[in-house]
């Protein structure tokens, strides 16, 4: 090969024509494949058997960490600084529940909001789809599967003709 | 029999949408218009930029604040700011888990509403410290005296919760809006635009896998910020209500202020969808459907402040305390019984038409009936304030609050706080959600095929 490919992408009118083409391209042995969506169209990431993403145990790590850096500060400031206030509890676990439950949803949001971009790769402001002559529609109406060169059964002539054969509207050949 | 309970016309294209939402910002439409909004915006920004360098320069004294009287338009204001924010988060988050999808053409703009308004109230307690420059002593920092933050007192559990609150609501906004940024900047064809919308768009690309983890973690997102409104607010009742003052020592305060603040914001809320809708001409996407929706949804919560005013009642009465029952009277009867009567009549009597579906989906009645609400709120908030504290227990410390000049000029000014950044956003972000009313669209259209 002259030149490095990155993938075939055809191009579909509709969600439910991508998801049948998906559901084709599945059956026909294509493994290493990819949809852009202009928004998440479901059931898709079952037919692509995509394992389930792991950001909400991301979130979970945010909860709990947290959580006990409230704690943990409230306890030690008051260890180190004891202030008796009329004689109430240095130690009160009601008084501590409302930083303590700000700082675990702080924690929490912001952990799954860089972890879903760290999982995704983002920001990537340059990536070879961009490229394809018609993928500005990508984000407009169109709905796009992708088959990646490095599927073991692509062929460049050969899955560009199967895409078509999918009821594909375009299909086109991407560098990588 | 079943009729279909379509919120938007199917017969607009997805394409049409997205040119339509995108092209806001990108050829804007209605430049003379926008001109004059923010004139009047950047006037009121001055006049709170001069408030500001006078209050820093002479102090707190130039308000009409006293002693009894120490917490009254500064705390006041920073309530009633704080309220309306809440609104966003609740339609954005709320409905979105209970799958109203008509919120989706409401969302975007009550999040940026929401931005915009912590920031009016995270402004007034820091003004209202005399001394702002030492805000810093809120954090726990090691510092050379020794001490810490006083993490029992409701007053620094206020800074975490509006913090955390501005935070949140910041990553729920920008994670809802990096797919129409990339809608946007697939659009543009200026170079500036270009790499605007190219950076913010972090390189979106719509890929599936993204979709999944983004969709988890939006999802996720908004189930944590519904109960954070609740405690936000809850919180800054908590202000009061842990104090000892009659008036305000009272377990009915947090679930008052929380539907009060749904309240105000549900009405600000209308006021934007209804300006805007006008303004840009998208009544295709924010519909008389829409509109009678939030109708319903400001009576519900209107009527559940009005309880609240009821239970009020019901508990200094119960209670038999006789400072409990004076400041009732004081607030019946007393100087500011104007402000007591004025949030009745304006929160709950021009309410009342909403009953009528004509008048929920008239946009002009709406405007009106919420901006008597959002009056009828901030006379609330004046009254549980000032009524309160201006009688306490002994009658050697009664007196008198009257708001000053700069009370007014600041309070105004914090509108120009608001309106500025708003207006600036609505240039530069697509102000209603482009890719979940195309989801939406779709969905209506694949109902209408099949059922």
């Amino acid at each position: 090969m002259a030149e490095e490919l990155y993938g075939a992408l055809a191009e579909f009118r509709s969600p439910e024509d991508l998801l049948a083409a998906t559901r084709k391209a599945r059956e026909a042995g294509y493994r290493d494949l990819d949809a852009f969506t202009p928004f998440p169209v479901e059931g898709l990431d079952h037919i692509l058997r995509f394992p389930r993403p792991t950001i909400s145990f991301v979130g979970l790590g945010g909860a709990i960490t947290g959580a006990s850096t409230a704690l943990a500060m409230q306890f030690f400031t008051n260890y180190d600084y004891p202030l008796n206030v009329g004689g109430r509890p240095i130690y009160p676990i009601s008084a501590f529940a409302v930083v303590t439950f700000e700082l675990t949803i702080l924690f929490s949001a912001l952990a799954m909001l860089i972890g879903m971009l760290w999982q995704n790769g983002l920001p990537r402001l340059s990536y070879p789809v961009f490229d394809a002559g018609r993928f500005h529609r990508a984000s407009k109406d169109r709905f796009f599967l992708c088959v990646r060169a490095h599927d073991a059964k692509f062929e460049a002539g050969e899955t560009l003709a199967f895409l078509s054969g999918t009821g594909a509207l375009s299909v086109e050949l991407v560098p990588g | 029999m079943n009729e279909p309970s379509d919120i938007l016309p199917t017969r607009q294209s997805m394409g049409g949408i997205a040119d339509q939402l995108t092209g806001i910002p990108l050829h804007f439409p209605a430049d003379r218009r926008w001109v004059i909004a923010m004139a009047v915006a950047s006037a009121l920004l001055l006049l709170l930029m001069v408030s500001v360098v006078e209050l820093f320069t002479r102090g707190v004294g130039i308000w009409g604040i006293n002693i009894p009287v120490n917490w009254a338009f500064a705390i006041h204001n920073y309530v009633w700011w704080l309220g309306i924010g809440h609104a966003g988060t609740l339609i954005s988050a709320l409905l979105l888990l209970t799958g109203s999808e008509w919120r989706n053409s409401l969302n975007r703009f009550a999040e940026t509403m929401t931005l915009f308004a912590v920031v009016c109230a995270g402004i007034y307690p820091i003004l209202h410290l005399g001394r702002p420059w030492y805000v810093y002593w809120m954090f726990p920092y090691p510092a050379t005296m020794g001490v810490w933050p006083q993490f029992r007192s409701p007053l620094e559990w206020d800074i975490w919760a509006v913090l955390t609150y501005l935070t949140v609501s910041l990553a729920f906004w920008y994670t809802g809006l990096i797919p129409d940024l990339a809608a946007a900047r697939d659009r543009a064809t200026r170079r500036g635009w270009q790499i605007f919308f190219g950076i913010t768009a972090l390189g979106w690309r719509g890929s599936a896998r993204h979709w999944q983890r983004w969709q988890q973690a939006y999802r996720l997102t908004a189930g944590l910020a519904v109960p954070l409104v609740v405690s936000v607010h809850s919180e800054v009742s908590l202000l009061f209500a842990a104090g000892q003052i009659p008036g305000w020592h009272s377990t009915i305060f947090p679930p008052y202020f929380v539907l009060g603040a749904a309240f105000s914001g549900f009405a600000v809320v209308s006021i934007i969808a209804v300006s805007l809708r006008s303004w840009f001409g998208l009544g295709n996407l924010v519909t008389d459907d829409h509109l009678d929706l939030l109708g319903k949804v400001l009576l519900a919560t209107g009527l559940m402040t009005g309880y609240g005013y009821v239970f009020e009642v019901f508990d200094a009465v119960y209670s038999g305390e006789a400072h409990e029952i004076q400041t009732l009277a004081d607030r019946f009867a007393g100087a500011y019984a104007w402000t007591y009567w004025g949030a009745v009549i304006f929160n709950f009597i021009p309410l009342q038409a909403l009953w009528w579906r004509v008048v929920r989906r008239s946009g002009w009645m709406l405007l009106l009936i919420s901006a008597s609400v959002v009056v009828g709120m901030w006379l609330e908030r004046y009254m549980i304030l000032v009524t309160s504290l201006y009688r306490d227990f002994l009658v050697s410390s009664w007196s008198h609050f009257t708001p000053s000049f700069w009370d007014w000029s600041t309070y105004f000014g914090t509108i120009g706080l608001f309106l500025v950044p708003f207006l600036i956003a609505i240039r530069l972000v697509p102000m209603i959600s482009i890719f979940e009313t195309k989801e939406l669209l779709h969905e209506e259209k694949e109902e209408q095929q099949h059922g």
